[in-house]
């Protein structure tokens, strides 16, 4: 209960910061980190507590997005009818995906490898076809009313995009106290005593996938109402997959809190070496993935990990 | 539009191209042969490597069949590097996190290439890039049939090095009982470096025969990680006959695919047989069934 | 409460268990002992639904369970360890065995709760918060004996939960196990099928023995009718405790 109470202080916390920020620059910042974060509660269900690594979140990501861009453009949706379709294609995707490969038992480097492929078969879908705007992508019109998901002041998006985070957040306090949750952290800690001990390994596995899919949806949902753009690289390229993984790594896989912190200071890293070095290409990038490399090596646990090595320390003192 | 001859060429110009892949998923499937890793950082590799192709030719004028000689041991050596300093120590003895670890690597080495060489698309001139010969009636380019060959010969090296020297027994000593392998005092460490230093080694081949008659920019590494996985796949993990040949069969299908649905579309072949192949038969088309 | 009939399994050319047949009645604590590689394991498997017998059906509770995954035998009230323990190490004793307890508890504090109890009744009481990777091996065996049992199963097949502990351990670990058959705290009587290499404990405690042999049940019986079965010795003696015993004692004869 008392991380329940965290996130409400936090979400009210981030609701007032347009009450006291007009900047637009810093408004971004904090809607950019948030929707980032979102990406990495999205990967840290699937990746994090099931422990199933996806090298392909791109392929719900995208799915969301062009959910979103081709109901409203092609097909005159309004963006409110338009989401809940997005969401349900970004769940049924993580249903197909994981349908396939858990049922045929992928594991580990695979599994990776096959929501990768999947992306990429999707990246080159909505290159070749007319029906997503093909190479060029796709327009939301600009329309700055709530009515239509767009809004005037960055404020507006940053709600929006505050919500989904809310609703990752809950998920996430959700699996660290259900019987589900227990069920599936058993599952990524070892599959065969988890099917002894009566858990349905498929099933626990499959609907990870899918919530996670439905988040990850939602990002690309939300990246089409601020952007008003998508195109099939930014949709279901590489990028947005890095995005998603990355922000839990830093922060700490499994943990409720660490895909906010891991997107926080990963904005942190980028702010710094824009500043050093520039706005020059890939060198964020570059920075992010010594990041990578470094957290993997040296902090497998994520920057939550400092906070509970702590912890355990003092639970087994006086155990 | 399918004239017999139309579907010569275009099947010899996938072999050659599959000749290629085979060259690159060679190196990948001894990586994962051996230390069990699967290297997601070899297209940013080859990348690396055809940028040292390029700017040797660039800056020093050598022709990119004499860089042979420098970029197979300085892809070598920077393999061997790689393995005993960055991805050896960061593994804690998880596949997944060695993955990550070469993610981050190709993430950096693209984006490095990125700041550094800008994202142009850079090819390079010689007096045979549009020389073209004649083969059963069908018109082909010189370059991608020295490459063709090249990529055969190499292939060949490397199943000799693995199959004949105290190194391949070593390594095959490895792939089979790593355990065992340690406690008759092999230096395993040694040898994964060894192995993914080999790795690389086939892809400065490769940049070689392949920069003439293709080009090089930050992503150009991306178009080859999924097809040599899906080699390595296909052919069976590990297995060098099998990357050998589905390099071919890979090379096949893109380009054929790519006549009947158009070069995009036929890229989602790849993907689908690696998908396929992942996942009803993992143990690869020419493996054994486990 | 348990019964099997012809169940045979084959790996490659391999025949693991061949023609096995073996009946657990209710409340009772059964034996299967045999020398190492004798298929022990592998029919453990097939009981519990981690392989696919290729021939022979499994009965649980009159209900034919042959082929069933292992959550759906699990959920009918068969629970079984691994001779390997495989704890979920990142996570704490009490969180490893509230696993267990979900299977029939759906609120998390319902299930964290009879964890406890069931960790205190095998002896893991104070080290409830303790995380699973850094037990010493005996508090593994409890811990996987605690959470099979936190299942709430009618049968519980152990695998070799003795093996690895020092006599003492050993000592402790009986009265756990027959506490759990006989049942206690107003639960009911638990029936046991266990795999066991300390002879000792499988005699002090069963009442009834199979023994497996190259695949084979080659005998069963009243444990005192096992240990003078001719069959029985040569495949326990001629499997290397003569080896050992010459060893020791120079030239013994058998």
């Amino acid at each position: 209960m008392r991380e329940l109470a965290a996130i409400a202080v936090f979400a009210l916390a981030v609701a007032a910061v347009p009450a006291f920020v007009t900047s637009g620059y810093a408004l971004n910042v904090v809607i950019m980190t948030l929707y980032a974060a979102l990406l990495g509660q999205a990967w840290n269900i699937l990746g994090g507590f099931g422990g199933q690594f996806s090298f392909g979140h791109a392929v719900f990501f995208g799915t969301g997005a062009y959910a979103m861009a081709v109901l409203q453009v092609k097909f005159g949706w309004n963006a409110w009818a338009a989401l809940p379709a997005a969401l349900a294609l970004g769940g049924a995707m993580g249903a197909l995906i994981g349908a396939l490969s858990f049922r045929y038992g992928l594991r580990g480097s695979y599994f990776a490898l096959v929501t990768l492929a999947f992306a990429e078969v999707f990246r080159i879908l909505a290159n070749t076809f007319d029906f997503t705007g093909a190479g060029v992508g796709l327009m939301v019109p600009l329309a700055a009313t709530a009515a239509r998901m767009q809004f005037a002041s960055p404020a507006g998006y940053l709600y929006l995009i505050l919500g989904f985070v809310v609703a990752g957040f809950v998920v996430s306090w959700w699996l660290k106290h259900s019987r589900y949750g227990a069920w599936l952290q058993a599952v990524r800690d070892n599959e065969e005593s988890a099917a002894a001990l009566g858990v349905d390994v498929f099933g626990v596995k499959l609907r990870a996938i899918v919530i996670s899919g439905v988040l990850m949806a939602a990002g690309g949902a939300f990246y089409v109402q601020y952007l008003h753009y998508i195109d099939p690289h930014i949709a279901y390229g590489l990028g947005a997959s890095v995005e998603a993984l990355l922000a839990p790594i830093v922060g700490g896989m499994g943990t409720v809190w660490g895909p906010l912190l891991g997107a926080a200071l990963l904005h942190a890293l980028g702010e710094t070496t824009r500043n050093l070095m520039g706005d020059a290409p890939g060198i964020n990038l570059a920075a992010y993935g010594v990041v990578l490399v470094l957290m993997v090596s040296f902090m497998p646990r994520g920057v939550m990990g400092l906070f509970q090595a702590r912890g355990a320390a003092r639970g087994s003192t006086h155990a | 539009m399918l004239e017999p001859s139309i579907l010569l060429a275009s099947a010899l110009n996938g072999l050659t191209t599959g000749a290629v892949y085979a060259l690159i998923a060679l190196g990948l499937t001894l990586i994962y042969g051996v230390l069990h890793i699967i290297n997601f950082a070899h297209g940013a590799a080859l990348m690396v490597a055809l940028y040292g192709v390029y700017y040797l030719h660039q800056r020093l004028g050598l022709d990119p069949y004499v860089s042979l000689p420098i970029m197979v041991p300085a892809m070598f050596a920077a393999g061997y590097a790689l393995q005993r300093l960055v991805i050896g120590r960061a593994s804690h003895g998880k596949e997944e996190n060695v993955l990550l670890v070469t993610l981050g690597i190709a993430i950096v080495l693209e984006n490095l290439a990125l700041f550094l060489f800008k994202s142009d698309t850079q090819t390079i001139d010689t007096p045979y890039t549009f020389s073209t010969m004649n083969i059963l009636g069908a018109t082909i380019s010189v370059p991608k049939v020295v490459a063709f060959a090249g990529a055969l010969v190499v292939a060949g090296l490397l199943l000799l090095l693995v199959g004949r020297t105290d190194l391949g027994r070593a390594i095959r000593a490895i792939a089979k009982e790593r355990q065992g392998a340690r406690l008759v005092g092999i230096d395993v460490d040694h040898v994964f470096a060894m192995s993914f230093g080999i790795g690389l080694a086939c892809l400065g081949a490769a940049a070689c025969f392949l920069l003439p008659a293709y080009y090089v920019n930050p992503q150009v590494g991306n178009g080859f990680v999924l097809i040599a996985f899906t080699i390595v796949v296909l052919g069976g993990m590990g297995s060098f006959l099998g990357a050998l040949l589905g390099g071919l069969i890979i090379g096949l299908v893109e380009s054929i695919g790519g006549l009947w649905l158009g070069e995009s579309l036929g890229q989602i072949g790849i993907f689908l047989i690696f998908i396929a192949v992942l996942l009803f038969r993992p143990q690869g088309l020419f493996g054994a069934r486990a | 409460m348990l019964e099997a009939s012809g169940l045979t399994k084959t790996f490659g050319g391999l025949t693991a268990v061949e023609n096995a047949s073996l009946r657990v009645p209710p409340g009772a604590i059964v034996g299967l002992i045999g020398p190492n590689g004798a298929g022990k394991t592998t029919l453990f498997a097939m009981l519990s639904g981690f392989l696919k017998p290729d021939a022979g059906r499994v009965v649980f509770r009159g209900r034919d369970v042959t082929g069933l995954p292992p959550h759906e035998i699990c959920r009918l009230g068969m629970a079984r360890t691994f001779q390997i323990v495989q704890p979920f190490g990142a996570q704490t004793v009490r969180e490893n065995v509230a696993v267990g307890a979900h299977l029939r508890h759906r609120g998390r504090a319902e299930a964290l709760a009879r964890a406890e109890r069931v960790a205190r009744q095998v002896g893991l009481g104070d080290e409830l918060d303790k995380l699973a990777m850094n037990l010493t091996i005996a508090g593994r065996k409890r811990l996987e004996l605690a959470r099979a049992l936190a299942t709430g199963p009618a049968l519980l097949l152990l695998d070799e939960v003795l093996a690895g502990l020092n006599p003492q351990e050993i000592t402790e670990v009986i009265p756990v196990i027959r506490a759990i058959a006989a049942g206690q705290d107003g639960a009911a009587g638990v029936t046991v099928l266990m795999i066991e290499h300390v002879m000792q404990a499988v005699m002090n405690l069963a009442e009834r023995v199979y023994v497996l042999a190259n695949g084979r049940i080659i005998a069963d019986g009243a444990p005192a009718d096992i240990t003078s079965n001719r069959a029985v010795i040569e495949a326990y003696l001629g499997q290397g405790t003569a080896e050992r015993l010459r060893r020791a004692q120079g030239a013994v004869r058998i």
